[in-house]
């Protein structure tokens, strides 16, 4: 757990030259906590983790406190005797899949969704899915995928879902042309780049994933693709193999990002510069008035971000260069070069980026450096806090609408928030 | 395999975590994958806590599967050693690592640490998180004392020269219940009675205080869900006594003193209640006769379900129709309370079975975790939280106890509250047609909390409507007859409707009118 080794970064443009590898502790959800998103996306798909009271618990504790909402996911928790092979686990797992259908007959889609556990006995989720789906044909579909913490972290979780999906995705026909935006946007901001996109002349866009389970969106030779979330990268290599076409381009945070991200659709389209300006010019410049406020606060102030939601980088990047925060050190869980290489181009020379983790060894380094901010998950944010160091839950930056331009303030304010707050208490 | 929407406990090597947050100097060491450290913010954002726990993780993953994860956990061990110092050391596994059985505890045993090193056995798939908290407790105070046990026949040398009584008052944990005030007000209860607190554990306790607890006279077995195996082998191994009342409410305070008298040798018969304790004259008051016949339906840990069902039934006139328990371990103690309350008990912890007794005995006040707090929203019935699993609303920063004379007053304020004044409610049921003034109300002093709830609770009447509704399609209800049911509260109406068709069908009337309704109102009762 102590092995640290400097790699050097591959010579693929970017000023970044070099990543310090860490392994150790990990204080990180597992791909389980994506379901607490997920499921309220996708509003007719019910998620059955199969796993134990662990990753039942996990569920519950994941959404900060404890949500109660009606759920939309549940365990199946494994048993001494499904261990032990006194029960049958595929007879156990139709019988709970039964007993979930008919409690919730307007699901469309039924996610198996292996655990830790489940992975170490080799239950096979796939065949059991096969064997769901032709049971229940032509009203449910039954899909599998693995969040297990042995293979997916925190958000990875939505990638080995979304991969999931991509084989049922119907064919585009060969001389149609469509965007698909890959990644879970809240509903608000998909509708604002909706219609963004059409004022801008591109179509037909869809959205992975997409509200309704029975309108999947159709992937083909004519598919061009662009990622809203960087953790997708196994996802976006599948619907590559189905013909689609990656779209390189930074993550819409913040205006440039945005910028970026629009303009290569925009360029996929061939539709010049000047119009995708005119276009964005109203929105850019609302932007703009919202972030120069919280610009204030933040210009100067020193930022480190612990490895955690793997939107790190994007946002590190929109932080610093329009915010004008200083990077103290950037820590992302893992490092995929290809998506993340027009972000690193972007990010300052020289700054200390780390893969992985060994939380004691990094919260050694946090206490030497005393940012003004830090990045992190919810089991350290009080802590911390009560080290005098300020803090900012990484888990709002999935909950909340943060992308595009109209939500670039807000997602600054998310940061400011913490130091207007620390600012204003007198006791 | 077991269908799981909401789980009231974790998995026992929570319970573990729990023990070791709770004390000074111990270090819990977890072989567990990556993801598992989602537990840390169970201490630090539910209770708010300001330190991280103590407890360090392996964090392995797949890649790590194939080779060599014994060495994985010896680094883990060694490297929380070295930084954290601590005097003892707790090793465990959760679920996945006890799949992999990569026996942690005897790698730790072989590493020839300078301090105790306590090897646990947390079956995850087989107990839960109070299970592992009551069995990690254990182990540490066996562990730490065995080697201390006097030889069968030893006289204990206690309370030299007429020192005070002393007591140990074990059981209270880090996300327990209100434990942080209930020590507080326990310790001062005992102070009053001239009782001295030599240890509290393991909230706040070190090892070394846990080797102390033999010098104390006798053992308060504050939380016996946490502690009741550790106050029995020291009962057993040190001859000391353990006081087995949980002074929860006023009757039960009043036991409870009394069995510390009785242990202690004290004379506790001139003892009054303090000045403070107001609950006793607030639930004679005549604003509460409102509450006479409540109909309430409690469920929570043992523990808190039946001290909850006694002041409810004794000290505030409530008429329970439900009592029940996820706490399997404590099954017995709930049966036997609800067999004196004359309701069938609830052993479960299955909370889809849970919601649907509760909606069955149409209460009028729920006393529940925050899962039934859940459960009554939905239902529009009042609700008041009264046991674990913890929320962080559940640590309020008031000291509110639940134990002794103040707890009596924090649950009396806590029950009260939430239902509806005794005038109000006379109000809503004479103009039971005014718009702003119906049944889907809350209590007017709750703002406009749960609009909704009175809807989503008619599904659920109307379903177990036609489950006894006999013969549907021969029974009618008269417009009038309708219309005159709706009058009658929610809560109620659903048996309202049951019993009147019952009536109407045992002697074979086939239209349900206003009269019919009456007729059966009179014959059943209420």
């Amino acid at each position: 757990m102590t092995d640290t080794a400097i790699v050097s970064f591959p010579a693929s443009g970017c000023d970044v030259s070099s990543v310090t590898l860490e392994r150790g502790q990990r204080q990180v959800f597992c791909g389980l906590a994506g379901i607490v998103w997920l499921h309220r996306k996708i509003q007719d798909a019910f998620f059955l983790v199969v796993g134990s009271r662990t990753c039942a618990h996990l569920l519950q504790s994941a959404a900060g406190v404890m949500i109660f909402a009606e759920p939309r996911f549940a365990t199946a928790i494994l048993q001494e005797r499904d261990l032990a092979g006194m029960a049958d686990c595929n007879q156990e797992l139709d019988r709970v899949a039964a007993e979930i259908l008919e409690r919730r007959p307007d699901i469309k889609t039924l996610f198996l969704v292996g655990s830790c556990p489940s992975e170490v006995i080799k239950l096979d989720l796939a065949k059991a899915a096969e064997r769901l789906s032709a049971a229940y044909r032509g009203r449910v579909r039954v899909l599998d995928y693995s969040a297990s913490g042995l293979e997916a972290t925190f958000t990875q979780g939505e990638d080995t879902c979304l991969l999931s999906l991509v084989p049922e995705l119907p064919p585009l026909a060969d001389d149609e042309r469509s965007l698909l935006v890959l990644g879970t946007l809240p509903d608000v901001v998909e509708d604002q780049f909706t219609r963004m996109f059409a004022e801008l002349g591109i179509g037909s866009v869809h959205f992975l994933p997409p509200r309704q389970s029975t309108a999947f969106p159709p992937v083909g030779r004519g598919t061009s693709l662009l990622l809203a979330q960087p953790f997708l990268g196994e996802t976006a290599r599948a619907l590559q193999k189905r013909g689609a076409t990656l779209l390189t381009a930074p993550f819409p945070f913040g205006v440039e990002g945005t910028l970026g991200w629009l303009q290569a659709a925009t360029d996929a389209w061939e539709i010049p510069v000047a119009r995708l300006h005119e276009v964005t010019a109203p929105a850019v410049a609302r932007a703009q008035r919202g972030i120069a406020r919280q610009r204030e606060i933040l210009v100067g102030k020193r930022i480190t971000f612990l490895p955690d939601s793997q939107l790190e980088l994007p946002i590190a990047r929109f932080l610093s260069r329009e915010c004008g925060m200083e990077l103290v050190e950037v820590a992302t869980p893992f490092l995929e070069r290809q998506l993340m290489a027009p972000e690193l181009a972007l990010l300052p020379t020289g700054l200390r980026l780390t893969e992985g983790q060994d939380l004691e060894r990094q919260l050694d380094r946090l206490r030497a450096d005393r940012p003004d901010l830090t990045v992190c998950g919810l089991g350290l944010a009080n802590p911390l806090e009560s080290e005098g160091l300020r803090t900012k839950w990484s888990i709002e930056l999935v909950f909340t609408p943060v992308h595009g331009f109209d939500q670039a303030a807000d997602l600054a304010e998310l940061f400011a928030r913490p130091l207007v707050r620390s600012s204003l208490l007198r006791v | 395999m077991q269908l799981t929407l909401w789980s009231y406990e974790g998995p026992p090597h929570i319970g573990a975590m729990r023990i070791a947050v709770s004390m000074d100097g111990v270090h819990l060491v977890l072989h567990a994958p990556q993801g598992d450290t989602y537990a840390d913010l169970l201490f630090t954002m539910i209770e708010r806590r300001g330190q991280r726990p103590p407890v360090s993780y392996t964090s392995f993953q797949a890649r790590e599967l194939g080779s060599d994860t014994a060495a994985l956990v010896k680094n883990t061990i060694q490297a929380a050693v070295d930084r954290f110092a601590p005097r003892v050391v707790l090793i465990g596994e959760s679920c996945t690592a006890e799949l992999i059985q990569d026996q942690p505890g005897a790698l730790a045993q072989g590493m020839g640490l300078p301090i105790p090193v306590l090897s646990l056995e947390l079956p995850a798939y087989t107990r839960k998180e109070n299970w592992g908290a009551n069995e990690t407790f254990y182990q540490l105070v066996r562990g730490l004392l065995k080697s201390r046990v006097p030889t069968p026949g030893t006289e204990r040398d206690l309370r030299k020269g007429g020192a005070r009584p002393l007591a140990n008052l074990l059981g209270p944990t880090a996300l327990g219940f209100r434990c942080r005030d209930d020590v507080l007000e326990v310790t001062q209860l005992l102070e009053s009675l001239g009782v001295g607190v030599n240890i509290v554990a393991p909230l706040g306790a070190t090892p070394e205080d846990l080797l102390r607890l033999p010098e104390a006279d006798f053992n308060v077995c504050l939380y016996p869900d946490i502690a009741d195996q550790a106050c029995h082998w020291l009962e057993r191994m040190f001859g000391q006594p353990t006081v087995k009342t949980v002074p929860i409410g006023i009757g039960a305070t009043h036991d409870f003193i009394a069995e510390v008298g009785r242990i202690a040798g004290i004379d506790v018969i001139a003892i009054r209640d303090p000045i403070s304790a107001r609950m006793p004259w607030y639930s004679r008051s005549v604003d509460s006769t409102y509450l006479t016949g409540k109909r309430v339906f409690i469920f929570g840990d043992a523990t808190h379900a039946v001290a909850a069902a006694r002041i409810a039934s004794e000290e505030l006139g409530f008429t329970i129709v439900g009592l029940g328990t996820y706490a399997r371990e404590f099954a017995r103690e709930v049966r036997e309370a609800a067999k004196r309350y004359d309701v069938e008990p609830l052993i479960t912890d299955d909370y889809l079975e849970v919601e649907a007794r509760v909606a069955d005995a149409h209460p009028e006040l729920v006393l529940g975790t925050q899962m039934e707090r859940h459960i009554a929203k939905r239902l529009g019935v009042p609700c008041a939280v009264i046991s674990a699993p913890a929320h962080i609303q559940d640590f309020p920063a008031r000291y509110a106890p639940q134990m002794g004379f103040e707890g009596a007053n924090v649950i009396f304020d806590t029950w009260v509250h939430p239902l509806m004044m005794g005038l109000e409610e006379h109000l809503i049921t004479m103009f039971r047609e005014d718009f702003e003034f119906h049944d889907g109300a809350t209590a007017s002093h709750l703002g406009g909390g749960v609009k909704a709830g009175a809807v989503s609770l008619e599904p659920a009447l109307a379903s177990s409507d036609m489950a006894v509704q006999p013969d549907a399609t021969l029974m009618t209800w008269t417009p009038e007859a309708e219309q005159e049911l709706k009058k009658i509260p929610f809560f109620v109406r659903g048996k309202a409707r049951r019993n009147t068709e019952r009536f109407a069908q045992e002697r074979g009337i086939l239209t349900i009118t206003v009269e019919t309704l009456y007729d059966a109102k009179a014959h059943v009762g209420r």
